[in-house]
């Protein structure tokens, strides 16, 4: 890795690409593969390529300041055209590939493109049908030239035609390129990434190269990253995670990243690279453990019966012997045989043999799926950060993994716990506003600088920080002490008999909580005990089925007593439902959230009965079935109390 | 379609009778075809589309008529001599290698173009090993063409249908032909899978000029794609002409929609 800090040199990413071309220029920089071959750029061909294409654009007129669209999968070209722009002092928009043509109005509109990057004909249609709306874009070049014979406006080009212009334009002006390089400053923005928009309108984050050239050199040396690991690049190139993996990583180290042959043969592009660096989100994850669960169960019984033997061994101390913690030495041998036999050529399948470390975030990881992998000795690990901070603010350290933490704050960045339990965050790597949106840069970087997350969270003994939920979510116990519904819900969650939980305790002394069983799995759970049972509500009501569910909300109120802050607000009395929560009943959004409120109105008398002590409670209640009928469901429902901890105070 | 030109006539055949023992397949049916046009014989369940298709690839050797193919008056000849003189095609009920991979079958396709001999590729030496490079090359080329990367090396009998036609088609355009036949290359697919196909024929006759002729029961896509349509009923030609002007031709109507008594 170049030293950076210590030389001016290496603050802005055209400098780094050069630097690498000028001290390692034979090394592989991108792989992509074409026509079933791994083609190679090395970093002098990558800076070749870039000298073309920014000189190309120079030549067609783009300006200082302006901004370029880049549109399509993860392509050599596609990130060489960033770096390109970078040179020429403006910055690289990347839009997500898959959005319809109306989705993209917005941004291109917002970031007043006149210069576009596609990858092929799809998208280059996508935005002709926009150009009457895009007054000011005035050029759209296109990677792949693929089905793009007849396609005659002058508007419209080849890259390898802006290239041939560009090498043109590089020899008639030899030192114009260097001239542009040299202006560029670490404080100018390196790119600019659009938020999703869930809420309200999408927001350009802008980025500065000193913001991502921390982020990543901060993560690099965290994860003692050198100059010979391999990336595979197939997340969207708009999202801020594969700009700081693929893009300001890949610079920053000096490392190769690896371009998939499409979107569809990712799988085995992964086997092929064998990657020694990783990251997916945990969909993913579960996908390729579903698949190899399923293909196990297909196995000859011999197999079968090695498999769940190593598994086993792999649960007990897979994950401890990768932390470098004691084990048992009969277990050591087991595991390395295990390791022989199971789990060597598991990983070998799965295309991760030659994983040093894997990074997911996102969404929550269950910790039966994060266990797995980390047991088989895969160190998947997690993150947190968002787009504002260029996915870079806790990392977990090596050795100190926890399922239900994000990590510790990343080196150079400063944490801090406002009193309402949000997550404030400071640093390098924080954005430097929101385009053209003084308001909502106002909004989000309060008067000490502290990026304000939305998220609320807490550090536990061991300095990790735990995100527990949105922070206007969180609210108070009558004593005062923090709640955070979503948080305990998706600990009751994380067991397969439990489908939804609701809870709660806003302004009350404990908390309560409903739970919905999950049908299936607590149906094969009873039907293998031999339990007899009539229908969803009977099998609710069964003595057996509330033990099950105790059980389950015990070890959750042990696991909240061991994390201090929220041992208040462990769950004192529950039921379970006699009916699901289902969203043509309105209890549920169409993404299947919950609908806190509007579920407390509907089971009042439910709350009542939980906080006033009773033990059973009757209701009836009205279902809308799937043609529009309505009908009802009645039940006696029991309550029930569960076993909580003595809290312990710590003492100031 | 503003960059294809079609050219002069490359394929006429000229009172074609075709009779199997005393059942007449073909009844004097004559049509020629363009070069570079997308021509569709059309008729219902029966009409003799498959066998006409099969008289021009040499399967079938009509008792009566004349086949006039790039210039030249055809003689009695066999398929693999249609395939040399650059005639590919594609099959009703998909005729593949089901236990070879997916990129072994496309590789079939080339045969016609390897010069090694028998012992050569058996052993893979002197200009075997080349070809074989130089083979793959232009497999890879439509591979990526049809965009069946994703099941390269996967086995045909795995396949679902729609993409097992797929493969189907690159076969026959590994061969690189000048003529493709393409005998229901949408049957029982479903919408989605049909568009693509549609795209991908539009898209062989557009990148590479490929003369297509096909066969097609489904009248929307026929009407959509081709440039010319024959139509047959009960072996014998009731219509001819643009798609337009088959579409109102009365006795398609009829022969189609049934007449009333």
């Amino acid at each position: 890795m170049p030293e950076l800090g210590s030389s001016r040199a290496m603050d802005t990413f055209p400098r780094l690409l050069f630097y690498h071309a000028q001290t390692r220029g034979e090394k592989t920089a991108m792989r992509e593969k074409d026509l079933g071959i791994w083609q190679s750029w090395s970093w002098s061909d990558v800076a070749e390529h870039v000298r073309a294409v920014a000189c190309g654009l120079a030549e067609m007129g783009f300006q200082r300041g302006d901004n370029l669209a880049i549109v399509g999968d993860n392509r050599p070209r596609l990130y060489m055209t960033m770096a390109a722009v970078q040179c020429l002092g403006g910055v690289p928009v990347p839009l997500y590939q898959d959005a319809v043509a109306n989705e993209m109005l917005f941004v291109l509109q917002d970031a007043g493109i006149r210069f576009a990057l596609v990858e092929d004909q799809e998208q280059v249609d996508k935005l002709l049908e926009l150009k009457d709306q895009l007054p000011r874009l005035e050029h759209i070049v296109y990677d792949d030239a693929r089905g793009m014979r007849h396609y005659n406006q002058p508007f419209i080009h080849d890259i390898e035609e802006l290239m041939a212009m560009g090498r043109i334009h590089n020899q008639n002006h030899p030192g114009f390129l260097d001239g542009e390089v040299a202006k560029g400053a670490a404080g100018d923005i390196g790119v600019m990434l659009y938020t999703s928009g869930t809420t309200g309108k999408p927001k350009g984050v802008c980025l500065t190269h000193h913001a991502f050239i921390s982020a990543a050199k901060g993560g690099a040396e965290f994860d003692r990253l050198t100059a010979d690991e391999d990336i595979l690049s197939y997340l969207p190139m708009a999202w801020v995670g594969d700009h700081l993996f693929s893009f300001a990583q890949a610079m920053v180290t000096g490392f190769t990243i690896n371009c998939p042959e499409s979107g569809e043969t990712v799988m085995t592009d992964l086997r092929e690279i064998g990657p020694t660096y990783y990251f997916a989100p945990p969909r993913v994850f579960e996908n390729l453990l579903t698949q190899v669960m399923i293909r196990m169960e297909d196995a000859s019984p011999l197999k079968q019966k090695m498999f769940h033997f190593f598994m086993k061994v792999a649960r007990r101390s897979g994950a401890e012997i990768l932390d470098g913690k004691p084990v048992p030495f009969a277990d050591r041998l087991l595991y390395a045989l295990g390791n022989l036999f199971v789990f060597g050529p598991l990983k070998n399948v799965l295309g991760m043999s030659r994983i040093r470390v894997a990074y997911t975030a996102g969404a929550a990881i269950g910790p039966d799926l994060f266990r797995f992998y980390r047991s088989i000795g895969i160190n998947l690990k997690q993150l947190y950060g968002q787009t504002e901070t260029c996915a870079y603010v806790c990392l977990q350290p090596d050795g100190e993994i926890k399922f239900d933490s994000v990590g510790k704050p990343a080196p150079g960045v400063e944490v801090k716990i406002a009193d309402n339990g949000e997550i404030l965050v400071k640093g390098p790597m924080l954005l430097k506003e929101y385009y053209k949106r003084p308001d909502a840069t106002a909004e989000s970087i309060n008067a000490e600088g502290y990026f304000m997350t939305g998220d609320a969270g807490f550090f536990d003994d061991e300095g990790h920080l735990k995100i527990i939920d949105r922070a206007k979510d969180v609210g108070r116990l009558a004593n005062g002490a923090m709640f955070a519904p979503n948080y305990i819900e998706n600990k009751l969650k994380f067991f397969q008999h439990i489908k939804e939980a609701v809870v709660f305790g806003a302004n009350r002394e404990t908390v309560t909580a409903f739970i919905n069983i999950d049908i299936g799995a607590v149906g094969n759970w009873a039907e293998r005990r031999g339990i007899a049972y009539s229908g969803y509500t009977d099998l609710t009501a069964r003595q057996e089925v509330y033990g099950l569910i105790q059980e389950c909300v015990e070890q959750v109120n042990a696991e909240l007593v061991a994390e201090g802050m929220l041992a208040d607000s462990q769950v004192h009395r529950f039921l379970i439902l006699h009916k699901e929560l289902d969203p043509d009943d309105d209890e549920l959004t169409r993404t299947r959230k919950v609908r806190r409120g509007f579920v407390a109105e509907k089971y009042a008398v439910l709350i009542d009965a939980l906080y006033s002590g009773k033990q059973t409670q009757f209701i009836e209640t009205q279902v809308k079935f799937e043609d529009g009928r309505t009908g009802k469901v009645a039940a006696d429902l029991q309550i029930r109390d569960a076993k909580t901890f003595p809290v312990l105070r710590q003492a100031a | 379609m503003s960059g294809r030109k079609i050219g002069d006539v490359i394929l006429d055949l000229q009172n074609i009778s075709l009779r199997f023992g005393g059942v007449k397949a073909l009844t004097n049916i004559s049509f020629d075809v363009r070069e570079h046009e997308i021509r569709a014989i059309i008729g219902p369940n029966g009409a003799g589309k498959s066998s006409m298709l099969n008289v021009i690839n040499g399967v079938y050797h009509p008792q009566e008529g004349r086949i006039n193919f790039h210039g030249e008056e055809r003689r009695r000849m066999e398929p693999h001599m249609a395939a040399k003189q650059g005639i590919s095609r594609t099959f009703q009920n998909i005729a593949l290698f089901k236990g070879m991979s997916v990129l072994d079958n496309v590789m079939t396709g080339r045969i016609t173009k390897m010069k090694a001999n028998f012992l050569e590729q058996a052993i893979r030496i002197g200009r075997a090993g080349r070809e074989e490079i130089e083979h793959r090359k232009k497999v890879e080329e439509v591979i990526d063409f049809l965009e069946i990367q994703h099941i390269r090396k996967t086995p045909v009998g795995r396949l679902p249908y729609g993409l097992q036609k797929r493969v189907e088609l690159a076969r026959a355009l590994a061969a690189e032909p000048t003529m493709l036949l393409l005998d229901e290359p949408m049957a029982g697919m479903n919408v989605e899978e049909k568009q693509d196909m549609c795209r991908f024929i539009l898209d062989v006759n557009d990148q590479f000029g490929t003369t297509i002729v096909l066969i097609e029961h489904d009248m929307g896509v026929v009407m959509d794609i081709s440039d010319r349509v024959v139509v047959l009923d009960y072996g014998k030609k009731i219509g001819d002409g643009t798609p337009d002007e088959v579409r109102n031709n009365q006795e398609v109507i009829s022969a189609y929609l049934g007449v009333a008594h």
